[in-house]
């Protein structure tokens, strides 16, 4: 992300967070941070350096107030009438808070659908176009924009608040922001670069906003950690697993960067999910893979997520740490039949302990259960590698 | 803002299934009363009038200018409507906390929560 983008979903975020807490509606809000932008290209001096947030805010809400005025359905609206005398200020207002906190809550509000909060997330706080989300997440953008009215609609209609929320519920509301950032990293990781830079930015984001909770320093910390890795990870389109990475081509700064934000959560006594995956990642990026160490602290994991996923990542760091037979023992019985990195992995483990027959159909059972063309040449590559053993 | 809210009951016990009921323990069946009852009182909320069981409902369409009526609710029994009242509140996490306080949304069953249109 260049300095410029950087600065522009900055300013968009505050802007349209402002916006709405003044007005309750999203899409008048984004007209309106849409038309201060442009305005601003118009208008705003390029020797006078770079737009203001305030001049921006300003401008906005001025354009938000005239479109309720000419607009008979929204003027009719008793409580944005009430909002327009409230919000009628002379231009150039200094100070403005900084809102994005509510937005984000807003928009990870439990009661939209969890499509619809990465997508309202990415396009309010991102500033990210519908078009621009539709892609990235290979939907039509007819779809897309469907997915954003309804959310928006439901906002205004339901009365969703816009506020940090109470204490009561702010355990599981953070968790549900955090979801959705993880969720569009994770989509990013599967190649889609702009998708992993966005969830990293907003990572950011939210840690300068929470700088108290440590799982929100975990994330940002993990999503960095892993992402250091992104330039090794692809060799001409084939995936390179990580003992097969060539390290010289991990980004130092964001394993800098990583460790640094999981020393804050550590600091914080962060002990939760998000900061158990970053240990793990910084084990992997830093410590050469201590096997033993990470296998720990995936069984803490295990603990704490009760997901079989994670007793399969164990099982791998057993069998690097103790043997094959003892990740084997691991795998027994979890409850993943239908999940193909449960059968790459058992053959891999099999492989390694000769039970070359076993572990050809193993391959074959993960081939069966993938669709990505990487993954199938990679695992192709397996069968056939064993039967040089 | 005022909300409709939709109590489902599921399979959660009712007083008007009395086999189902005994199955509660006494301070269960007390605590269900008094939560009934805080709820009726709670500031915001108007309570909605009883509902007989979902079994005495009658369905009735038209179709080609004729009346279809059929036994039974719209939906299947035990997704029917147990029981309705409205909250006026603040924003929907008023609701939503007050939803969490109906004895039937522990029980198995779950309430709906529905804006009223404002006009």
């Amino acid at each position: 992300m260049t300095g410029d983008e950087q600065q522009f979903r900055e300013q968009w975020g505050r802007v349209v967070a402002v916006l709405v807490g003044r007005f309750g509606d999203v899409d008048l809000a984004e007209e309106a941070a849409q038309e201060a932008f442009a305005i601003a290209v118009e208008r705003w001096p390029a020797e006078r350096g770079p737009v203001p947030t305030g001049w921006l805010v300003t401008t906005a809400r001025n354009r938000a107030i005239d479109r309720i005025r000419r607009d008979r359905t929204l003027a009719s609206k008793a409580h944005l009438l009430g909002a327009v005398a409230e919000a009628e200020v002379p231009m150039g207002t200094p100070v403005i808070r900084d809102e994005r906190l509510e937005l984000i809550f807003l928009c990870c509000h439990p009661a939209l659908a969890v499509e619809a909060q990465v997508a309202l997330t990415l396009r309010t706080l991102g500033g990210l176009t519908t078009k621009e989300i539709a892609r990235s997440f290979l939907v039509p953008e007819a779809t897309m924009a469907q997915r954003l009215v309804r959310a928006k609609h439901k906002i205004r209609a339901a009365a969703i608040p816009f506020r940090v929320p109470p204490p009561e519920f702010l355990p599981e509301r953070l968790a549900a922001v955090l979801a959705v950032v993880y969720l569009v990293f994770n989509e990013g990781f599967g190649g889609r670069d702009e998708l992993a830079d966005e969830a990293i930015w907003l990572g950011g984001a939210l840690a300068g906003l929470l700088p108290d909770e440590p799982e929100v320093h975990g994330l940002l910390a993990m999503m960095l950690l892993h992402d250091s890795r992104r330039a090794a990870r692809h060799r001409g389109g084939d995936l390179v697993v990580l003992a097969d990475q060539d390290r010289s081509l991990w980004d130092a700064g964001r394993i800098d960067a990583g460790r640094q934000e999981l020393g804050q959560a550590l600091a914080l006594g962060g002990r939760g999910p998000y900061v158990l995956q970053a240990q793990i990642a910084a084990s992997h990026a830093v410590d050469g893979s201590d096997w033993a160490r990470i296998a720990d602290l995936y069984a803490d994991l295990a603990v704490r997520t009760g997901s079989p996923v994670v007793e399969l990542n164990r099982a791998v760091a057993v069998a690097e740490s103790a043997g094959p037979g003892a990740g084997l023992a691991v795998l027994e019985g979890l409850p993943l039949e239908e999940y193909r990195y449960l059968h790459s992995t058992r053959a891999e483990l099999l492989a390694r302990l000769g039970r070359t027959e076993e572990a050809a159909e193993a391959y074959r059972r993960a081939l069966e259960l993938t669709d990505d063309p990487a993954e199938e040449r990679l695992l192709r590559g397996r069968v056939a590698s064993l039967g040089q053993a | 803002m005022k909300y409709m809210m939709l109590i489902h009951q599921g399979t959660s016990p009712t007083p008007q299934r009395p086999d189902e009921w005994a199955t509660l323990p006494a301070d269960e069946q007390q605590q269900v009363y008094a939560d009934y009852g805080a709820l009726n009182e709670t500031p915001g909320v108007t309570p909605g009038l009883g509902l007989q069981l979902p079994e005495t409902a009658t369905t009735v369409r038209v179709a080609d200018g004729r009346t279809l009526t059929t036994d039974g609710p719209f939906v299947e029994t035990k997704e029917a409507l147990g029981g309705y009242f409205f909250f006026e509140a603040d924003d929907l996490d008023a609701a939503i906390a007050l939803a969490a306080r109906v004895p039937a949304a522990r029980l198995g069953g779950a309430i709906e929560i529905r804006p009223i249109m404002e006009w």
